[in-house]
């Protein structure tokens, strides 16, 4: 009963009761608020998403299983940026502030944690961002290597594939530009940007669309599924 | 540890205090905490080469800047959400006293005790920590899954199917049309012309009906059908052509980017 049917009345309630909101002009702000209620759960969730973090590397610390010195790496970084996070600690022209322990201005307690100067918007630029930037850039060599592999003209599909990423790459840079620049203005859709952009805003929005309209019917079925019980799999496999 | 291992971190090591203590003093003229400063450009330095040594292989330096960064993010979106969420959406809506301690300002409606539902459905939430009351999470859990339904099944409907429908829906003879004779006569092929307008609606509308066609399986692609899957195919491999580009120009931006800033901010060679 507590384990299986109230969480499957819970999500039709709340499923239904979304989905009426919308016909019912008093109302429509429900979608807002259950946004906001949403958007809280959430903060939550990141919390058990730290507290698991912390569990399981602590466990790894504890058996001293494989690795486990840069668990300790993992553990000092997400303390310390808790700790700045929270506390919203800062130093600006060596002036400390930590206004939820009293020092400093009091103030500061209402300025934004992404303020320059904070210590948390500084490891936000010099830890974060480096690091999830270069993640990113990495892929463009894995991109590459991959591309090498999917881009060999095999068939007439592959071929399209190739022709159009290779247009959209290089119509976005200034080669692109200057290799069709002789091409005359009564024919400046065969000019490479422009082609690039008749390609973004043709063939490529018609592709997108079609995915679109199956997302969208996927979406709808889905989430009739499993407002009428017929979904189940966010349950677990426990089926106490 | 391998002795060539300790050898190419004391190496990293000496280089990491050089870099450190001539960026310091190139900063020193221009910068207040020019020593923290110089800190911080060679230590975002460090870390962007050392998640560019995995193009080598797989190795500590790498897993170093990958647990960082897990920890790192995992407390950054706690902090981001505590101040953004629960300080400045929640605390004023529930209490007028913790709103005054964190200088947040009233909400005009007063305070709204509905607002208690989302704080007691996320410690439901946390429970999913304890190893005996983990399955009430699933009520939270429920609650979640709900509203993502319900809210989504009518966005998705307005957006990713009717508005998109319709969308689709253009004038086949252009929005200007004025006769077979105007049309005949101006035929060039400029890319705000007439007729590359009019081909760009033929293949939107044409290329979504094909697309569709092709993920319409409960008929065998046979015949006319085939041949509409067909150019269904042609449409969608251009479309993830074009995505594959666009993903690549990104990632090849984002480079240029960390490129810059290792020759330009740390080295200062450009």
């Amino acid at each position: 009963m507590f384990k299986r049917r109230i969480p499957l009345f819970i999500l039709a309630f709340v499923g239904t009761l979304l989905i009426v909101s919308v016909f019912i002009p008093p109302m429509e702000n429900l979608g807002e608020d259950f946004t906001l209620f949403f958007d809280i759960i959430a903060v939550f969730a990141f919390f058990l998403g730290g507290g698991n973090l912390v569990r399981i590397h602590f466990g790894k610390l504890r058996r001293r299983k494989k690795d486990w010195g840069f668990s300790i790496v993992t553990l000092v970084a997400f303390f310390f940026m808790l700790t700045i996070g929270l506390l919203k600690v800062s130093s600006v022209g060596g002036v400390w502030n930590i206004p939820l322990l009293g020092i400093g201005d009091p103030a500061a307690i209402a300025a934004s944690p992404t303020t320059e100067g904070s210590w948390f918007q500084e490891t936000f630029n010099y830890v974060i961002n480096p690091l999830q930037s270069t993640m990113y850039a990495l892929l463009a060599f894995f991109v590459a290597s991959a591309s090498y592999r999917a881009f060999r003209a095999k068939n007439r599909e592959a071929t399209l594939l190739l022709l159009a990423a290779f247009i959209i790459l290089l119509g976005r840079t200034p080669f692109g530009m200057e290799l069709t620049r002789w091409v005359p203005e009564s024919f400046s859709v065969l000019q490479i940007p422009n082609m690039a952009i008749w390609i973004m805003n043709s063939p490529n929005l018609a592709g997108q669309r079609a995915i679109l309209i199956g997302i969208g019917l996927g979406v709808v079925s889905m989430s009739l599924r499993l407002i009428l019980g017929i979904e189940r799999s966010y349950l677990g496999e426990d089926r106490g | 540890m391998k002795k060539s291992t300790l050898i190419v971190m004391a190496v990293v090591v000496v280089l990491f205090l050089l870099s450190w203590v001539l960026k310091a003093s190139a900063l020193q003229p221009e910068q207040g905490s020019y020593i923290l400063r110089g800190f911080l450009v060679t230590f975002a330095a460090f870390l962007t080469l050392a998640v560019m040594s995995f193009l080598y292989q797989d190795n500590p330096f790498y897993k170093f800047a990958e647990h960082l960064f897990v920890g790192v993010s995992a407390a950054f979106w706690m902090c981001m959400g505590f101040w953004t969420t629960i300080v400045q959406n929640l605390i004023p809506r529930l209490s007028t006293s913790l709103a005054d301690y964190f200088m947040v300002p009233q909400r005009p409606e007063g305070l709204n005790l509905f607002f208690y539902t989302p704080v007691i459905l996320g410690i439901l939430l946390l429970m999913r920590l304890s190893p005996r009351g983990g399955w009430i999470s699933r009520w939270p859990l429920a609650f979640i899954v709900g509203t993502t339904a319900g809210l989504n099944f009518i966005r998705y409907l307005r957006s990713d199917f009717i508005k998109q429908i319709s969308s689709t829906f253009v004038p086949l003879l252009g929005t200007q049309w004025e006769g077979i004779g105007p049309f005949l006569s101006n035929l060039d092929l400029s890319a705000s012309g007439q007729l590359v307008l009019l081909l760009s609606n033929w293949v939107v509308f044409l290329g979504v009906f094909t697309g569709l066609i092709y993920f319409f399986f409960s008929k065998e692609h046979k015949g006319a059908f085939g041949v509409g899957s067909r150019v269904g195919i042609w449409i969608l491999m251009i479309t993830f052509g074009a995505s594959f580009g666009y993903t690549v120009m990104g990632r090849i931006s984002l480079l240029v980017g960390r490129i810059t800033f290792l020759f330009g901010t740390w080295l200062e060679l450009i």
